[in-house]
């Protein structure tokens, strides 16, 4: 069986990650332990790399091998922001895995080996290769979770990514399994015909459509299937803990976009429903938990769902139309999940490089007096934090702007008052740390005080997503118009 | 005499709600483990029954996959397992109790 070459040079970015990946494996074992920065430049220049091809790919819609796999603006939009904010965790781990002294090579590999399963989830086009995709990410994470061999919370927070994530894995497969029961092919048009032909009163459809809900969400973190999510984001190493929250949530919805819409878009009536119970209980314990966190790593974990609960108001009022207002909506959730991208990377490349006395220091306690100590990563702290919050003039509001403005417009004006008022309540609990760093006095010694550990890596990566937050919140027409470049692409 | 569809569709229906229920009231790891095989063999079942039903072989060769992925799966699974142990002398889901406040 030969491969034509014309579909080995469309999926190029995807055999350079991959190879790349490889090489470092490679080069690991026979690499001295404090060159170990090399395999990072080596990552950085492959993503460089993947930008350019994929930049060249933005246009037409290209599928390879057989229908497998396919290539088009959407594709693209979320493979640039996933390189974008591998880099960026690349970058910050240079700094972070030097400050816990953990001179792992192959954690790099492991970059790579993730990164090539989202971009797979995000370009397959049948639901066998998105299952591969999904699975070579979710393996990929569950080492990375775990990678602090000698800290039990490193393995408990593996340990529990890893049972919840192959149970999730194997709900999503069976929900496949009937899908293929039900369309003979496990291919995105092919099903998209078959429920046409058949209509959407199958029992069967409606048990796959559930399954599949499931198993994505547990990958996007969205309640109920978020319990997972604070356990693992508080145990994994901060790196790590960023490249989830941000790379994994954004492949997870790239893919779950691309199934429910190219496959399973003729019952977006039933899905849309199930999806706005699911939307309302996320908004509400995401933000409501929250307020009572102790732990800035929890904190953020319960945020980031209560993010995946704004944007899913976008993927419910799409659901609910047709051409344009289904357009404008899809658009909005890939708008919002890219802003959301750039505020969580910078927060929590903060919370990873605030430490003291060589640990970490992830008790929001820990961040009083951070004003006066250090006032300018305190500055940027209150950046990201008032972003998340959705004040403007950050990015974080023209998210949100993008997301309510494509409710009401949808005819879903109630929603987007529930959100507003949700949003209201997060701010409470965002701007409660700002408070605690500039109003709150530090008390103990000096030495006992959390400093922020500098580096030109750890700079440079709150200098992009700062200028990420900001740019995109003054000039966001750009970003909006990749996004609703691509959105249409879904039919 | 063939076996009909809907035998193999209720078998897989059982096997899979095993595996479910498993996963749910199994405090120890590795039997956690086995019951998320059993799920993704029941997702097998499935695949080749339709397969067959179809006249379709792309149903046989996601089984493989599906395969390929559960043994990738259960290497890095027990990878963790035996990490865990070292770290916290237990594999029971009860005693992860270190990431609360």
């Amino acid at each position: 069986m030969t491969f034509p070459l014309q579909d080995l040079l469309t999926i190029l970015p995807e055999l350079i990650v991959i190879g790349t990946a490889c090489l470092i494996l490679a080069l690991d074992p026979i690499l001295e332990a404090t060159k170990k920065d090399v395999l990072a430049w080596l990552t950085l220049g492959a993503l460089a790399m993947c930008i350019g091809l994929t930049s060249s790919q933005m246009t037409g819609r290209v599928s390879a091998f057989s229908g497998m796999v396919v290539i088009d603006a959407y594709a693209a939009f979320w493979k640039l922001l996933l390189y974008i904010v591998t880099g960026l965790t690349v970058l910050l781990s240079l700094a972070y895995l030097k400050a816990e002294r953990l001179s792992i090579g192959e954690y790099y590999g492991f970059i790579l080996l993730a990164l090539a399963g989202m971009m797979v989830m995000v370009s397959g086009a049948d639901l066998l290769t998105i299952y591969l995709g999904t699975e070579l990410m979710s393996l990929s994470l569950y080492v990375m979770a775990g990678l602090k061999r000698t800290e039990a919370r490193s393995l408990e927070a593996s340990a529990k990514y890893f049972v919840l994530g192959a149970f999730s894995s194997g709900v999503l497969l069976y929900g496949i399994s009937l899908l293929f029961g039900l369309a003979g092919s496990t291919g995105l048009s092919a099903i998209a015909a078959a429920i046409t032909a058949h209509g959407t009163g199958d029992p069967l459809l409606s048990l796959a459509l559930v399954l599949l809900a499931v198993g994505f969400g547990f990958k996007m973190a969205v309640v109920p299937f978020h319990m997972w999510t604070p356990d693992v984001y508080q145990g994994a190493p901060t790196s790590v803990t960023a490249f989830m929250a941000v790379a994994s949530k954004a492949a997870s919805f790239g893919a779950f976009l691309r199934v429910f819409v190219e496959g399973l878009g003729a019952a977006s009536a039933d899905w849309s429903v199930l999806f706005t119970v699911v939307c309302l209980a996320t908004l509400a314990l995401g933000n409501l938990v929250a307020i009572v966190q102790t732990n800035i790593k929890r904190m953020l974990a319960y945020s980031s769902i209560a993010h995946a609960g704004y944007a899913l108001i976008g993927v419910v009022v799409a659901g609910g139309h047709s051409g344009e207002g289904a357009s404008t909506g899809f658009a909005s959730v890939l708008l919002y999940i890219a802003i959301y991208s750039f505020m969580t990377l910078g927060a929590f490349a903060l919370v990873g490089m605030l430490r003291k006395e060589g640990q970490e220091s992830d008790q929001i306690e820990d961040y009083a007096g951070l004003a006066k100590r250090e006032p300018l990563a305190a500055f940027f702290m209150l950046v990201f934090l008032v972003s998340l919050a959705g004040i403007p003039p950050t990015a974080g509001f023209i998210g949100k702007f993008y997301i309510f403005m494509a409710a009401v417009n949808g005819g879903m004006t109630w929603l987007a008052i529930v959100a507003v008022i949700f949003a209201a309540i997060s701010a409470f609990y965002y701007l409660r740390i700002v408070m605690v760093m500039y109003m709150r006095e530090a008390e103990g010694s000096i030495a006992t005080h959390s400093r922020l550990e500098t580096s030109p890596a750890l700079s440079l990566v709150l200098a992009c997503a700062l200028a990420g937050v900001v740019l995109l919140g003054l000039f966001p027409n750009g970003l909006w118009s990749l996004a609703s470049q691509a959105a249409p692409l879904l039919k | 005499m063939a076996v009909p569809l809907s035998y193999y569709l209720i078998l897989s229906g059982f096997v899979f709600l095993t595996g479910v229920v498993g996963v749910l009231i199994r405090r120890n790891i590795i039997v956690i483990l086995l019951s998320v095989e059993l799920m993704l063999n029941a997702t097998n079942i499935n695949f080749v029954a339709f397969s067959e039903y179809f006249h379709n072989v792309a149903g046989q060769v996601f089984v493989f996959f599906a395969l390929t992925v559960a043994a990738a799966e259960v290497a890095v699974g027990l990878a963790i397992i035996i990490a865990l142990h070292r770290a916290h002398s237990s594999i029971y889901i009860d005693d992860l109790n270190l990431l609360k406040r």
